[in-house]
């Protein structure tokens, strides 16, 4: 485990140059052997979850191609903010498709156990966003949402593609 | 995998000793080359399925398994509710009933090569394929729930395809016992533009050419011989089968401490078979097995529509339809006792043997065909379940090559369209809306799905009937 952890990539690195956004958190990628590990690390549990979002994002496009002109709320709930999680990464994962929209931009809010959020994002359009492969669903494989020495949060999980 | 941690008991199968909360032990079918490069997680998935309460004989892997959620991908494991048996959405996958078909065309290469690229061209813009696409097929309520309940015989009635093709599929095209009233509104929204949509990640439509045959007898009882032109469909439930499992993993995880269930990973969530949450996932996921087989049954009749189009005097017939993400009920031999159990395959292939009733009547004497899909540049597999096969693991077998890399080092590695140019120098072409996709689904990022298969043919766990090379490949 600490191996693959070590072994992760910053997933701006694929294309770009390593990207920090305070409001949003940092996010990457870490290997999973089939499938794709997402994790978003920000200096609070809200950052940390909307830069899952983005890492969720990034699986399937480049993020930089992804407009946020369209606003879409969501709100959820469960008993632990681990399940949390990942009930808020299906939830963007359910409007993605039945939206048929993209989104890279988030900003998330807790009220205990339930979350809202909103998502901006666009209509996806396969020539300029080329989406490489669509999520299934966020799992609990890897799941964790927890502060490291530093203080940051780390949300992740293994989603399915 | 280190071999250390294992007892070899024959060539290619290997023992985990049942240890602390295991209940019996694990088994893993493979060569030691096969196990040499499996991961350790596929050793700590196998171990811990072994725990989950009410499992018979084994937990077993099959040759190409890789680090799963909760079960392996190419997991396979039984469990009797009358000794408090549990079935587990993690068990089946989120791609439920995702499976393979594949089509005789009647037609051999000399006919397909003068229209190649007509057909890659044509079966691209015909068949949905890739993220955000739609099929043609919107279902209303009414109509949603009759697919759910019919499945690919339901497919059949609205005119895809010909009844002749249920005989077919598993479970004559419809498996029974599916309650569409379980599928929540979320998951029947996510499926009401994908009906007839190939998906994207490993999902394919193939046209493939027999270029050799290990098994005359077989081949002959299957139709298909050397230089024969086949074709493959890859695909499952589409968004019906992800929201399906994904609503349940959640409900069988939060439910998991009231059934007095101590899930070693919360990716085995599940329930026992006979409570509530276990009942209404069986109906749920077997209406999601009918989207799948009613998903490839149109997917069917679009390849049909285009092939009638360009070759007219091809008729495609269906040689076989299997599922690899599935949970079904099945009556086995338990030490002497024919015994009723809900047997999960994740990433498996049902590969019953010689004589088993529910193979078609035509193939029966031979066995049930095993469809193996292979990567865009390398080969598939046609197999067949043998009679040893019953009694290693339920009749199951491999379902594919599994992948030996991921897809962030397969993006760096390789450039989609390279990879297309050079699969068409090769003679193969590739069809796609994402070349990202195509560089993520590189053939190098594969395992080698030949020795897969060998290991399979040579653990007897199904026997090698013929090889199959791509001519065409539509990428999701």
């Amino acid at each position: 485990m600490a191996s693959r952890l070590l072994n992760s990539i910053r997933g701006p690195s694929m294309t770009q140059p390593p990207r920090v956004e305070s409001m949003q958190g940092s996010w990457e990628h870490f290997p999973h052997e089939a499938d794709i590990g997402v994790r978003g690390i920000g200096p609070t549990k809200e950052a940390a979850f909307e830069g899952a979002g983005l890492a969720l994002t990034a699986v399937i496009t480049d993020l930089d191609a992804v407009a946020p002109a369209q606003a879409v709320s969501i709100a959820c709930e469960a008993p632990d903010e681990e399940l949390l999680l990942v009930d808020w990464l299906n939830a963007l994962v359910y409007e993605m498709a039945t939206r048929k929209m993209l989104f890279s931009r988030f900003a998330v809010r807790f009220n205990g156990h339930s979350l809202h959020a909103t998502a901006w994002g666009e209509p996806i359009e396969i020539a300029r966003h080329q989406p490489a492969v669509e999520v299934k669903g966020a799992t609990y494989t890897e799941l964790s949402v927890k502060q490291d020495e530093q203080g940051r949060w780390i949300a992740q999980c293994v989603v399915d593609v | 995998m280190d071999l250390n941690l294992l007892k070899r008991r024959g060539r290619d199968e290997w023992h985990i000793a049942p240890r602390g909360k295991m209940l019996v032990p694990g088994v893993i079918y493979a060569t030691e080359d096969l196990i040499h490069d499996m991961d350790e997680k596929v050793y700590e998935q196998v171990t811990n399925v072994a725990m989950l309460p009410g499992i018979v004989q084994a937990s077993y892997a099959m040759p190409d398994a890789h680090w799963g959620y909760g079960f392996p991908i190419g997991g396979v494991a039984a469990f009797d509710p009358d000794l408090g048996g549990v079935i587990s959405a993690g068990g089946v996958g989120f791609d439920i009933s995702c499976g393979v078909r594949l089509l005789r065309t009647g037609l051999t290469a000399e006919d397909i090569q003068p229209v190649k690229e007509l057909l890659a061209e044509a079966l691209f813009h015909r068949i949905p394929a890739g993220v955000g696409s739609t099929g043609k097929v919107h279902l209303d309520r009414h109509e949603m729930d009759a697919m759910l309940t019919g499945g690919a015989k339901w497919a059949v009635g609205k005119g895809y395809g010909a009844h002749e093709d249920l005989e077919f599929i598993e479970e004559h095209g419809c498996m029974a016992g599916a309650k569409p009233e379980n599928v929540s509104d979320h998951a029947k929204k996510r499926q009401q533009d994908e009906m007839g949509t190939l998906g994207s990640g490993n999902h394919y439509l193939e046209v493939q050419r027999v270029t050799q045959v290990f098994d005359t007898e077989a081949a002959s009882v299957f139709g298909v011989r050397e230089s024969d032109i086949v074709v493959s469909i890859h695909c499952g439930s589409r968004g019906l089968g992800h929201q399906i499992g994904t609503e349940f993993l959640k409900s069988m995880v939060t439910s998991a401490a009231r059934h007095h269930i101590d899930l070693p990973d919360r990716e085995l969530a599940c329930a026992p078979i006979n409570s509530e949450v276990g009942q209404e996932y069986l109906g749920a996921m077997r209406a999601g097995i009918n989207c799948a087989l009613a998903n490839r049954q149109i997917v069917t009749h679009l390849v049909r529509e285009v092939f009638a189009d360009i070759l007219r005097q091809a008729t495609l017939s269906l040689l076989y339809d299997v599922s690899h993400n599935t949970c079904k009920v099945e009556e086995h031999d338990i030490n002497g006792t024919p015994t009723r159990l809900f047997v999960h395959r994740k990433g498996a292939t049902r590969a019953f043997g010689p004589g088993h009733p529910d193979i078609p009547p035509s193939l029966r004497a031979v066995g049930q065909p095993v469809l193996i899909g292979g990567t865009m540049g390398t080969a598939s597999y046609v197999l067949v379940g043998t009679k040893e096969s019953m009694s290693l693991a339920y009749g199951s077998a491999c379902h594919g090559a599994g992948r030996s890399m991921s897809r962030h080092h397969a993006l760096r590695q390789w450039h989609g369209r390279d990879v297309v140019k050079e699969l068409a120098a090769r003679g193969i072409l590739i069809r796609s809306p994402s070349m990202r996709g195509v560089a993520e689904e590189a053939p190098g990022a594969y395992k080698d799905v030949s020795e897969v298969v060998d290991a399979a043919d040579d653990a007897k766990l199904a026997r090698k009937v013929a090889r199959l090379e791509p001519l065409v490949c539509v990428k999701g």
